[in-house]
């Protein structure tokens, strides 16, 4: 069963240039593993520039670094996201892809999630797409602000709505039966 | 001279007394709030002085990820509260982030004043 939620694009448009990093969750513990988040992010970061060379004019070069400053911070949350959200119960390998487009670049980020939390997640994604994403960041801050105990943020896919204009996507799927796989893809398309 | 100072391979934080300054360098991505602790905790004690006002310098601060946008917007929010402690954010126009992000700080608490470089 596939479902999907906001702008997700099921087949993403023939694109020739292209990236994907596979990452086995499992094999190293997450606090090790963190590290790599960062390095992933610069990597797909510095990687971009090829395609958006720098030159002589001042406002490239600025055009150059925002580009290069976004695609690090988006890769980042998405991979820290797909790292604390993965069903740590299964062997199921994480993603991060990467397609480039003329006009904007396109992530996608896969990993499995238990199928105990996909209800949760997929409550927050309505309340995500229904609502005003500014007011929904200021609350949320606010609602952190009294809440000392609380683990994560639930900042990271408002900051890229918010801050950096990505729209978002999400499929989940079933990949496998007894025992359940629920793969979910996040799609981020960032206009350039 | 009193600095507190918490810092490792990839960032550096610290709280200079005389000159009220809260100092931020390099990329601070911790995975989530446990980890950001001794952060909060330097931040919050910074807050509880109450000093006149706190300069937050983040003129080399490269990258923050999402936790970290919590932990700033925290620290924000507990210096509002103190009601008589003003301060001014330093942030460089060199690093796109902080023109993206740190206007929210501006929502949280209007007399926040930003400065750039």
């Amino acid at each position: 069963m596939v479902q999907l939620f906001g702008e997700f694009h099921q087949t993403p448009i023939e694109s020739e240039e292209y990236l994907i990093l596979g990452f086995s969750p499992s094999s190293i513990p997450l606090k090790q593993r963190w590290r790599n988040n960062g390095l992933s992010a610069d990597f797909l970061a510095d990687y971009l520039t090829v395609f958006f060379p720098a030159n002589e004019d001042e406002n490239t070069n600025d055009r150059h670094t925002e580009i290069k400053c976004a695609v690090g911070y988006i890769a980042n949350e998405l991979l820290e996201n797909a790292m604390k959200f993965n069903d740590k119960t299964i062997h199921y390998p994480i993603s991060i892809q990467l397609y480039l487009y003329h006009d904007r670049i396109i992530f996608c980020v896969t990993n499995s999630i238990s199928p105990l939390a996909v209800e949760k997640f997929q409550a927050y994604l309505q309340e995500l797409i229904h609502s005003d994403p500014q007011e929904l960041y200021i609350d949320q801050l606010e609602r952190n602000a009294q809440d000392d105990q609380g683990k994560t943020s639930g900042l990271g896919l408002l900051s890229m709505i918010n801050d950096y204009m990505a729209t978002l996507g999400w499929k989940f799927e079933t990949v496998k039966k007894d025992p359940e796989v629920i793969a979910v893809t996040t799609m981020a398309q960032l206009t350039v | 001279m009193a600095e507190i100072t918490i810092e490792n391979e990839e960032y550096h934080v610290s709280y200079n007394n005389e000159t009220t300054t809260i100092r931020c360098k390099g990329a601070l991505r911790l995975s989530g709030m446990e980890e950001y602790e001794p952060i909060v905790e330097l931040f919050n004690q910074v807050a509880d002085m109450k000093p006149l006002k706190i300069y937050f310098n983040m003129t080399e601060l490269k990258f923050l990820n999402s936790s970290g946008i919590n932990v700033l917007s925290k620290f924000v929010i507990r210096v509002r509260q103190k009601q008589t402690v003003e301060m001014v954010l330093q942030g460089s126009n060199k690093i796109p982030w902080q023109g993206k992000s740190l206007k929210n700080l501006r929502r949280l608490m209007p007399s926040l004043q930003l400065e750039w470089e």
